[in-house]
């Protein structure tokens, strides 16, 4: 049965409210989700007020601000800062994405922005959620081509047209915003592979070099791994790549009905 | 090391677990996914409903008086529309899953406004069963 409250460990309190910049004209106010390993205290939200005239436009930047001038143990990842490596995904206004493709004034709600972990994870410190399982779990879909038949001379071709059917696909780059965005990954994440998982499962099932479709087929048909997904869809709300992974979880149970008549 | 074995000692254990839904923010899609649980369970108290009726038709009419009085209280009326809006939530629910089961409709426009045709259209389709059903009464 799912538990729909926060373990007592994880319940959140009032945290500190960090002093404004001095003579900043145009500032706002990020309110962010803090825990450090070391006191072992709740998780507690922090608010700090952002000088907009001495930061950039996005998310990160003012995460960046923060940890350069008003806080420096404040945690997260980030690396690219281009929406490719996945790295700063978090839960900003509400939604999951990256900090550093969402604009403040796109997630801003009365000039405030609330910033949290990747929700229903285990916290390593701050924003920094632990993602063993999720790899874990792509690690066991097997996400590399598999063949029986000898290696070309040169590189398994393909067509045109089969490679057009991993458009959508390829582009994921597992930051891990759609599982946790979902709510069946949220009470059964020990055993549902979860959208991003799915996609990638999906990605070489349709691969028309791929020659392992049956045993792929086989490790997923179960009524957990694949059939925990009931369409809620916050997958395909959440991608800040703009992928659908619940198409892909759709597109995989047709594949389980065609096989079998 | 005996110390590194004591319970806390390792970070996994006492890791908080990041908030989930005290801090999502809802969607059309993701409330009515809810929607349709929670209109499916009361669809189990409606058939109890739905049986007492019939077994009060079979046992005669003092019996068949006695759940008139009760269904045609005010609360029971207004029991029987919550059960009649329920019926139709989950059934039009139901189309909708059997489009997305095709693969179809999943892009974000389509998805978000077959939600709220959900919403909207079991509130109408239960509001005209009711109409009609007290216009030809």
């Amino acid at each position: 049965m799912a538990q729909f409250t926060l373990p007592k460990n994880s319940q959140i309190t009032e945290g500190k409210v960090w002093p404004k910049p001095a003579g900043a004209a145009r500032t706002t106010e990020f309110r962010v989700y803090r825990w450090d390993p070391d006191t072992r205290e709740n998780p507690r939200i922090d608010t700090y007020t952002v000088d907009r005239d001495d930061c950039g436009p996005m998310v990160l930047d003012a995460l960046i601000y923060i940890k350069n001038k008003v806080d420096s143990t404040l945690t997260f990842r980030r690396s690219c800062r281009e929406g490719i490596c996945g790295s700063c995904a978090m839960n900003i206004g509400g939604s999951n994405t990256l900090a550093c493709t969402r604009g403040i004034d796109e997630c801003a709600s009365n000039n405030v922005v609330k910033i949290y972990p990747l929700p229903h994870m285990p916290v390593v410190k701050d924003l920094v959620p632990d993602l063993t399982r999720f790899y874990a779990q792509h690690a066991s879909i097997e996400p590399w081509l598999k063949t029986t038949t000898p290696a070309p001379e040169k590189e398994w071709r393909q067509s045109k047209e089969d490679r057009e059917k991993l458009d959508g696909l390829y582009e994921c780059i597992l930051c891990a915003c759609c599982s946790t965005s979902c709510p069946s990954y949220w009470w059964n994440g020990d055993r549902y592979l979860g959208p991003a998982v799915l996609l990638q499962a999906y990605r070489w099932l349709i691969d028309s070099r791929d020659e392992a479709t049956g045993e792929r087929l086989d490790n997923l048909e179960d009524p957990f791994r694949l059939y925990r997904c009931h369409t809620i869809m916050n997958c395909a709300n959440a991608c800040p790549k703009g992928l659908n992974p619940a198409k892909a979880i759709a597109e995989i149970k047709k594949m389980m009905v065609e096989r079998q008549v | 090391m005996a110390e590194a074995k004591a319970p806390g000692a390792r970070p996994e254990e006492f890791r908080p677990l990041s908030p989930h839904l005290q801090i999502y923010r809802w969607t059309w899609t993701m409330a009515m996914s809810v929607a349709h649980r929670i209109t499916g369970s009361a669809l189990y108290v409606g058939t109890l409903i739905f049986v007492w009726w019939l077994v009060a038709m079979a046992s005669g009419p003092a019996a068949y008086a006695t759940f008139q009085g009760v269904a045609g209280s005010w609360l029971g009326r207004l029991v029987l529309f919550g059960y009649t809006w329920a019926l139709l939530h989950h059934m039009l629910g139901g189309l909708r899953h059997f489009v997305w089961d095709l693969g179809k409709g999943y892009d974000l426009a389509t998805r978000m406004n077959l939600a709220r045709l959900t919403l909207v259209g079991s509130i109408a389709l239960a509001l005209a069963v009711w109409l009609i059903a007290y216009a030809v009464r």
